[in-house]
């Protein structure tokens, strides 16, 4: 479903503030697959999600989705087989909008958008049964600015519309960091049982290591660029926080727990 | 007085489909426009040319039109695509349309006073059907003649067109399409993140915008009789303050709410334009001061309100604190 192959990206080439950001990476998910992804601030985490979202073209290497380079796709246009839910619960969504037109701007990510009065009775019923799965009553709220929703609101309501159009690929990046601990549970439970619904293969950077070996069937740990440490099925279930901490030391030889980030 | 207050209503309407442009540009996308200066202008020169050379008056209107939204879609590329601050492509393609107007016009002034106009066109018709002796007749009957316009043909005319224009506006901005161009000047990246292209959405919204500028443009010369290089001259302004009075006055959260605003704030600029006339001490020209004074205080007033608003809940939430301290104090001596 998702391949990358030799994807290198450095910043600011041949200049002294020079960044490698992304240094060989290589790696493929099966459709279904879902990777939790862990690693220090600036390990190229963010950097390896945007490369696959198309903001970020790397400087090597190729990106293949379903079986296409996406390599060289601009952003908007992978964008019909990408879903993305952002940190910052402000970032996915159309504040001075309502719920339902916000709804139908994430609707259009599959079709041509046309000069149809879009919303219809139907399509409504539509959202709402959607919207009912968050289990909030964003579903009685159809008509709502979304900008007046709390910000664990706004990202449930993201999450959904990330998910309810069948993405081949959903890029989740720390998009429970900013919330408090009761909405970032709320986020977690719906992020599990959307992906499972709607069967989508998934890419997660978290912040939290428990949350990693809780999430999906692989986990990748990042530093400088690269991908120090892999777990998948069998393997990553029976990690435990500690093994991570010390994996980390042992392959880069510093211990990983100083990093404030990953003590949170 | 009331001659004055129905031509005041019947520029305002005219000025009402320009505002509308406006709001498209400066609300719904976030990009405060300049071009309008010179795409209105651009509106009543083809349209003055081409009615000049004969062509029927609602074609010359259209074309004129047409012209608009290319102007507002170059705009829009040489934001989307080169990469120009807002205002910058607004004030080149302002400059540039300067030229190209004059140029359309081949003078400064057309007089379009002795030729067949979309508002001569309808006075013909409305005087073949007699309309106005029924627009007359309440007036007369109730006994208030005097307080009836001139005429009533170019008011009905001008209503007609703006409801057509503000609906077509609300389905389209209610479509698809349009829902994701109101997007666009909401949140571009979560737009594009759900694969919309926002540059397109935002030349044709550019677009749109100024077509519906150069469409006033080409009704207002009709309106006046003439058409002058000189007529855009802080055009953008007059369609802030419109756009704003309108908010204020009328604004609400829906749409089509929005739309009427809109138009009533257009309308009500006129009125404060024509009670400005009427004060002595003011002339014609203060009008643009003015203006500019009703936008500044309308961008600086709600900024203002935040400010003290915020700094107000800072006291309040310190005394709270305060407060609490001094009870934390009274607790902690009182378990001693
Ligand atoms: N757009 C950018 N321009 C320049 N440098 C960047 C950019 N994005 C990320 N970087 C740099 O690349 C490195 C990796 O960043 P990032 O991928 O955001 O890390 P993470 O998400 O793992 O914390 C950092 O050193 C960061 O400063
Ligand atoms: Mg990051």
């Amino acid at each position: 479903m998702l391949q990358l192959s030799n994807i290198h990206k450095t910043f600011y080439p041949n200049t002294p503030d020079e960044r490698e950001a992304l240094v060989d990476i290589n790696q493929s998910l099966k459709p279904g697959d879902f990777v939790s992804i862990i690693g220090s601030n600036g390990a190229g985490k963010s950097t390896l999600l945007n490369t696959l979202a198309g903001t970020i073209i790397p400087d090597e290497g190729d990106v293949w989705v379903d079986g296409k380079n996406v390599t060289t796709f601009p952003e908007q246009k992978r964008a019909s087989m990408i879903g993305r839910v952002f940190q910052d619960p402000m970032s996915g969504t159309a504040p001075r909008m309502t719920i339902e037109e916000n709804m139908m701007i994430s609707l259009g990510r599959t079709k041509k958008r046309s000069l149809f009065k879009g919303i219809n009775k139907q399509v409504k019923q539509d959202f709402q049964s959607h919207l009912a799965r968050l289990e909030i009553g964003l579903e009685n709220r159809l008509n709502t600015k979304v900008g007046l929703l709390s910000g664990g609101e706004r990202q449930a309501l993201s999450l959904l519309m990330a998910t309810f159009t069948e993405p081949k690929i959903l890029l989740l990046d720390e998009h429970t960091a900013a919330l408090d601990p009761s909405k970032e549970e709320l986020i977690l439970k719906l992020t599990r049982d959307l992906v499972e619904q709607h069967q989508l293969t998934t890419v997660m950077v978290t912040h939290q290591m428990e949350q990693a070996i809780d999430f999906g069937n692989k986990l990748w740990m990042m530093d400088e660029g690269k991908i120090i440490f892999e777990a998948e099925g069998e393997g990553k279930s029976e990690l435990t926080v500690a093994d991570l901490l010390q994996n980390f030391q042992n392959l880069r030889g510093k211990n990983m727990a100083s990093d404030k980030a990953l003590l949170v | 007085m009331i001659s004055s207050l129905y031509g005041a209503m019947e520029s305002g309407l005219i000025y009402a489909i320009m505002a509308l442009g406006v709001y498209i540009s400066f609300r719904l996308l976030d990009f405060p426009d300049l071009t309008v200066d010179g795409s209105f202008v651009t509106g009543g020169a083809v349209t003055s040319i081409m009615i000049l050379n004969g062509t029927d008056p609602f074609i010359a209107t259209l074309a004129g039109a047409i012209a608009g939204f290319f102007a507002g879609c170059i705009t829009g590329l040489l934001h989307t695509k080169g990469k120009i601050n807002p205002l910058l492509a607004g004030i080149l393609m302002m400059i540039a349309l300067y030229s190209v107007n004059l140029r359309i016009m081949g003078q400064p002034n057309i007089p379009l006073l002795n030729e067949t106009t979309i508002f001569s066109t309808i006075l013909g018709w409305w005087n073949a059907w007699n309309l106005e002796s029924i627009f007359m007749a309440p007036f007369q009957w109730l006994g208030i003649a005097t307080f009836a316009p001139r005429s009533f043909y170019a008011l009905m005319t001008l209503l007609i067109v703006i409801i057509i224009v503000k609906k077509l506006l609300d389905f389209f901005l209610r479509t698809e399409a349009g829902i994701t161009l109101r997007a666009t000047g909401d949140n571009q990246k979560m737009v594009r993140s759900f694969s919309a292209n926002t540059s397109l959405y935002i030349i044709i919204g550019m677009g749109v915008s100024n077509m519906l500028v150069a469409f006033s443009g080409a009704m207002l010369v009709q309106h006046n009789g003439f058409a002058d290089i000189n007529l855009g001259v802080g055009m953008i302004i007059i369609g802030l303050a419109s756009v704003i009075i309108g908010e204020v006055l009328f604004g609400k959260d829906k749409i089509v709410r929005m739309t009427l605003a809109i138009v009533l704030g257009a309308i009500v600029y006129r009125l404060i334009y024509l009670l400005a006339l009427r004060v002595d001490f003011l002339e014609a020209s203060d009008m643009k001061l003015i203006t500019a004074l009703i936008v500044v205080v309308a961008l600086v007033f709600p900024n203002w309100l935040n400010q003290s608003n915020g700094k107000k809940q800072f006291k309040k939430s310190k005394a709270r604190r305060k407060a609490n301290e001094q009870k934390g104090e009274v607790d902690l001596a009182s378990t001693k």
